[in-house]
């Protein structure tokens, strides 16, 4: 009974920390796609980030410069998304597709020539990073049982960032339903004619959710090269940015079960990590394949509505154009 | 004094010229009414109006002060409201979520919430402007909606109102409740500018006219010294031939038959109700309504584009039904042609080549294909000899179909129809956005198939066209049919009441009356 | 439609619109080059030599155009029925399953002459198959195309490590690869064709799929143009509503039309597993799935101009990799960038300069005229 306390408080706390970015990630597609803009390069943004982020903290020696290059070159890349998709009226998936492939390249060739370490930055030292921060009282209560193992654990002893990530959720629920911002946001994904008419700027409007939705994958991708990790690897996304994206839509565009399918995901890939060669009772041993591409097949069903129905944002995807 | 003047106003988009020295005048506190046919430039102006474009020359003077308008925000600004011909509402949002975007009143919304509450207590018990404030936009209905549109104008503060096309999607009593509110806000010394093609609404509620032909302002008049034959000429620029020349039809036996014929939308609602009639051959069937009450249905249902939810079409032997459904090309196998309502987005593939449109429908004919290979000079000569038929100019094959004018791409979807030699032709709107000059060739072509014996059903929102192409006229509300007449007794009054389910021998009080009991009327 | 159209030729929509988009996507390439302290012409002029200079170099190149050419057709196929295939990565990874399971199964009882046929078939059908269960979803319970094959990439990837991690390894290794399938059946490589004319080339993994990818551009044309069927797609791609009134099922075209895009993703397994690796393993599909994406974009979805693309992107992969070994700074993923730019500049903002330089067009038409007509008069 205490092993499996102790497994699962594990798993819970892996949990939380691989789901973090994932959150970020979430709540920056949220954004976009409210606004009317299908975001599928939310795992290049990430991946630029990270590497920017893990760039700038080796050289300056500090995660907060790290922070800032992360969320500018993401925002710049949501801002070049923009620019495609909303001044220039381009497809929107095919403008995302380019800024993944884009970044997978450029990350690599830069990190080359600036490191020339194969692609990946040089290894962080603990300044440069985001280290965890330990609750008051989390030593102390580290032997209660379940209570202690629970608040030390689960609670206390991440970084700054994962605390970020789930702060960023009421905040962002917040936004959209409780500020005008959040309201036109509302609107404009919903029906664009009726704001433009309303005297609101459908660009600028679009233009401001794209800029919130770099900012968050900036955070995503620092959080991955200079948290989780302590530099940046070739490709080191791999995939989560879309695993973002599945975790918004299986949330139905809002933040809050947008979250709960990013713990959900994040749960799956903590469980796959310690299952791994371990035989189950009665059913043996589950692949581990099968587990990480759980996230994805739970999301093709779910977009199939065989569990409820995911609905999009009316207008996503579609470039406004005044009609005459 | 002058609430708007507008100066010399041009407008262009490419070769276009939509507006051409555009002059107005329309005082303060007036109803002015803006009269033209589609494409004469009444969308354009008001577009200019209310800063959707900006005209390239010219000068729009509100108050008497010359006013640039850039933007739908400093149209508002400037005190001008625009309830569109497609509302702008957001759907999932709340009546009073959608009145104050864009006025929101601060940062936060709460504070805003409760003043946009009040401001509609007021609005509505000054003007009688009655909405339920916590509903769904999407869930209102349509009449519901426009005037949550007004709202939004008059609570941004707009001293003009302008209305484009506001009765099209109305039922007569709605009609008649916005001319009520259109009249208090006039008393209370709104401005309103309604741009409509309907004499009637003109002669209604009007104070001012100004007539649009081609782009220009052709003629300003009192309402009072003006009448409706004098603006139908100045609108068409020529005596409108209403007559169509046809002798009297010798209707065989019918084409096609429809019993308890209904149509369920996804959300339940039924838009075909029950709907029973029959076409003989020889005889053009008209069918009456005011838009949206079912008539698009009907020629889908009849057509294969819908399967019926209840009921059966019997055609030439063959018994549709809901279990034993046909999809379009079936229906064309059994002698169904379809002229569609809507060209654009139904009767052709805009970006296809013109013989690639002449053979839609009927891309799978023996005549046009080989084992694997389609025929290609087949189709091209095909489409050659439809377009020397119908005078289709230009007459290129090869040129893409968006590039042909209305009138053009509705000949070659008639050609294309009527070359079949169908049994049954459905027609939708066969005129719609067409220069007068094709809507004469196209009327006579359409009399010419019902005198060679097919069984043609014409469906059209203009209450004239239906009056001097049909033998007999049926009319629709609410997806029933409500009233059959002989189109020899027909007059104008006797159908609009009927389109407005206020039949005045039964039912005085119109739509007073439950649906239930009207199902008697459909089966006369 | 705001008649921009007005007397500007074909050709500057067709024809000078995107080789300007391609030059600019170039342009920006080069600047990074600079960027990383290389000379952007001195690379280019070792690319192209890299690419073209040496019968080693032009095999390489036209064994990566071979798999281009596949991909981009896909991508093109379902284009055209307003489709955004954005799966071949997963459909060409399972074709290659496909392929294997077939040479696994009956390498050495079988002769080329028929495995061959087998082979282009079970690709198909593979490639074919998952592209299936999106269009399905697609058609039939409205999920939306883009993110489900998107997460078919995914799933795909899974159940290929998934098989021959367990499945499919050959046993004693510990690479996740299968048995290498007997040499009988091995599709030629393209130098041993010129031996049997008595010609020698060098080495390389150009195989005889070439000729097939070649067939696919004109059976693709054909059948997008000349074909009821292809009526039928360009109809639903166009405007569905129009499809309905003719009696088109768009459901049904929308499975048609995914189904042969899977089934030419799928052939790079041909390629690859038949004509390159001669075993399963893992990731050879990698990158060619969405470097489809810029083929079609920037070949307008037109077999010939998808072979122009092909070309273009095979030359800088073969190109890019050896100018990695002249220039150690730009490495293989300077393609991966260049690619990325071509899609960001042909595709996502192939409508930025058309307003310009159809304003340019006019004045130096009239400016044109001008002079004429002064000559004349």
């Amino acid at each position: 009974m205490d092993d499996f306390f102790i497994l699962l408080v594990s798993t819970l706390d892996a949990t939380i920390r691989v789901a973090a970015p994932l959150v970020l990630a979430a709540l920056a597609g949220l954004y976009a796609e409210r606004s009317g803009v299908i975001d599928i390069g939310l795992e290049g943004k990430m991946l630029a980030a990270a590497f920017a982020a893990a760039a700038t903290s080796f050289v300056m020696n500090s995660a907060w410069a790290g922070l800032l290059a992360g969320i500018s070159i993401s925002v710049i890349l949501a801002l070049i998304h923009g620019f495609a998709c909303i001044t220039h009226k381009g497809n929107q998936v095919v403008s995302g597709v380019a800024i993944n492939i884009l970044v997978a390249g450029l990350t690599v060739t830069l990190g080359i020539a600036w490191f020339a370490q194969g692609g990946q930055t040089p290894s962080l030292t603990n300044d440069a990073r985001f280290s965890p921060l330990l609750w008051p009282g989390a030593e102390a209560v580290k032997d209660i049982p379940f209570i202690g193992g629970l608040y030390t654990e689960i609670i206390s002893g991440h970084n700054l960032l994962v605390y970020i990530a789930y702060l960023a959720v009421p905040l962002t629920w917040w936004v959209v339903y409780r500020t005008r911002f959040g309201l036109r946001l509302r609107a404009v994904g919903e029906n664009p004619a009726a704001v433009d008419t309303a005297g609101i700027s459908v660009t600028a409007l679009r233009y401001q959710a794209m800029i919130c939705c770099g900012f968050l994958c900036g955070i995503a991708g620092t959080y991955l090269s200079t948290a989780q990790n302590a530099g940046f690897v070739k490709n080191m996304t791999a995939g989560q940015g879309f695993i973002a994206l599945a975790a918004m839509i299986f949330g139905k565009w809002k933040p809050v079960p947008a979250m709960m399918a990013c713990l959900l995901f994040g749960f799956l890939d903590a469980v796959a990590n310690r299952i791994q060669g371990v035989s189950m009772p009665l059913v043996g041993e589950i692949p581990v394949q099968l587990i990480q591409a759980l996230p994805y097949i739970l999301t093709v069903i779910l977009l199939a509505g065989f569990i409820g129905k995911a609905v999009a944002p009316k207008a996503s995807g579609i470039p406004y154009v005044k009609e005459r | 004094m002058i609430a708007i003047e507008l100066r010399g106003i041009n407008k262009s988009f490419g070769p276009v010229h939509a507006n051409k020295d555009v002059a107005l005048n329309i005082d303060k506190g007036t109803i002015h009414g803006i009269i033209g046919e589609n494409g004469a430039g009444k969308s354009t102006l008001m577009s200019i109006l209310y800063g959707f474009y900006e005209a390239d020359s010219g000068d729009v003077l509100i108050n008497g002060e010359v006013t640039r308008i850039r933007s739908s925000h400093e149209a508002i600004a400037a005190g001008i409201g625009m309830v569109h011909q497609h509302f702008m509402l957001v759907d999932p949002f709340s009546v009073v979520e959608n009145v104050m975007l864009g006025a929101e009143g601060g940062a936060l919304l709460d504070k805003g919430i409760d003043k946009t509450r009040e401001e509609l207590e007021r609005l509505k018990r000054e003007y009688g402007l009655e909405v339920p404030v916590d509903s769904l936009a999407g869930d209102l209905p349509v009449g519901l909606q426009q005037r949550v549109e007004i709202l939004k104008a008059l609570y941004r503060g707009a001293q003009i109102l302008i209305l484009d096309e506001p009765t099209g999607v109305l039922t007569p009593q709605e009609t008649d409740q916005l001319f009520r509110i259109l009249k208090a806000l006039k008393d209370q010394g709104v401005t309103v500018i309604l741009i409509t093609h309907k004499l009637q609404e003109i002669m209604a509620v009007t104070d001012g006219v100004s007539v649009m032909r081609g782009g220009e302002m052709v003629a300003h008049r009192k309402t009072s010294e003006t009448s409706k034959e004098e603006l139908a000429e100045l609108m068409v620029g020529r005596k409108v031939l209403l007559k169509v020349d046809k002798e009297a039809a010798q209707p065989q036996e019918a084409a096609l038959k429809v019993e308890g014929l209904s149509v369920i939308g996804a959300d339940g609602v039924a838009r075909l109700d029950n709907v029973s009639l029959s076409v003989r051959r020889g005889e053009i069937v008209g069918v009456a309504g005011v838009s949206g009450n079912g008539q698009s249905e009907l020629l889908a249902a009849l057509s294969g584009i819908v399967a019926p939810s209840k009921g059966k079409i019997a055609l030439n032997g063959t018994t549709i039904t809901r279990e034993k459904p046909l999809d379009a090309s079936e229906f064309r196998d059994l002698g169904v042609a379809h002229v569609p309502e809507d060209r654009h987005r139904m009767g052709l593939v805009t970006a296809f080549t013109a013989d690639e449109s002449a053979i839609l429908g009927y891309h799978r004919d023996e005549a046009y294909n080989g084992a694997i290979l389609m025929k290609r000079n087949a189709i091209v000569e095909d489409c050659a000899q439809k377009m020397a038929d119908f005078d289709v100019r230009p007459p290129n094959p090869k040129l893409k179909s968006a590039n042909f004018s209305g009138g053009n791409q509705q000949k070659i979807v008639l050609a294309r129809e009527m070359a079949q030699k169908p049994n049954v032709l459905l027609v939708g709107q066969p005129t719609r956005g067409v220069d007068i000059g094709a809507i004469e060739y196209i009327h006579k072509n359409l009399v010419a198939m019902r005198d060679a014996g097919a069984a043609v059903l014409l469906v059209s929102v203009e209450l004239e066209e239906i009056m001097s192409l049909s033998d007999r006229i049926l009319v629709m509300f609410e997806g029933r049919i409500v009233g059959e007449v002989d189109a020899k007794d027909a007059n104008e009054r006797m159908l609009g009441l009927m389109m407005a389910n206020a039949n005045p021998e039964t039912d005085p009080n119109g739509k007073a009356q439950a649906a239930g009991d009207m199902q008697e009327g459909a089966e006369l | 439609m705001t008649g921009s159209n007005g007397g500007i030729p074909r050709w500057v929509d067709v024809g000078l619109i995107p080789l300007i988009n391609i030059l600019m996507a170039f342009f920006v390439s080069g600047l990074i080059i600079l960027l990383i302290g290389e000379d952007p012409i001195e690379a280019v002029g070792i690319l192209l030599y890299g690419a073209f200079g040496t019968d080693y170099g032009i095999g390489y190149t036209l064994y990566y155009t071979t798999n281009f050419i596949f991909t981009g057709l896909a991508v093109a196929v379902a284009f055209h029925a307003g489709l955004f295939n954005i799966g071949g990565e997963g459909q060409a990874y399972i074709g290659g399953l496909g392929v294997g399971l077939v040479l696994l199964s009956l390498d050495s009882s079988l002769p080329l002459i028929l495995l061959v046929p087998i082979s282009i078939l079970a690709s198909a059908l593979f490639g074919a198959a998952w592209a299936y269960i999106p269009a399905y979803l697609q058609a039939y319970r409205g999920s939306h195309i883009v993110i489900t094959t998107i997460m078919f990439n995914f799933i795909a990837s899974a159940l290929m490590v998934y098989l021959l991690v367990n499945v499919l390894i050959q046993p004693g290794q510990m690479s996740p690869q299968s048995r290498e399938f007997a040499d009988t059946s091995w599709l030629p490589f393209m130098h041993e064709v010129f031996a049997w004319f008595g010609m020698s080339i060098t080495r390389s993994p150009l195989n005889l799929s070439i000729f097939w990818a070649l067939i696919c551009c004109a059976l693709v044309w054909a059948f997008i143009w000349r074909t009821r069927w292809g009526y039928e797609i360009r109809t639903v791609g166009f405007n569905e509503t129009a499809a309905v009134y003719a009696g088109i099922n768009p459901k049904k075209i929308v499975i048609l039309a995914m189904c042969v895009s899977g089934g030419l993703a799928g052939f790079v397994g041909l390629n690859e597993i038949l004509g390159v690796h001669h075993r399963l393993l893992l990731n050879f599909q990698l990158g060619y799935g969405f470097a489809g994406i810029a083929v079609a974009l920037m070949g307008r979805n037109h077999p010939i101009g998808i072979i122009l693309a092909s070309l273009l992107f095979g030359t800088l992969y073969q190109g890019g990799a050896e100018l990695s070994f002249d220039m150690p700074k730009v490495t293989r993923e300077m393609v991966e960038v260049v690619q990325g730019l071509v899609i960001l500049f042909s595709g996502a903002l192939a409508l930025m300069i058309k307003p310009t330089v159809e304003r340019i067009y006019v004045v130096v038409a009239a400016i044109a005229a001008g002079r004429r007509s002064t000559v004349e008069g």
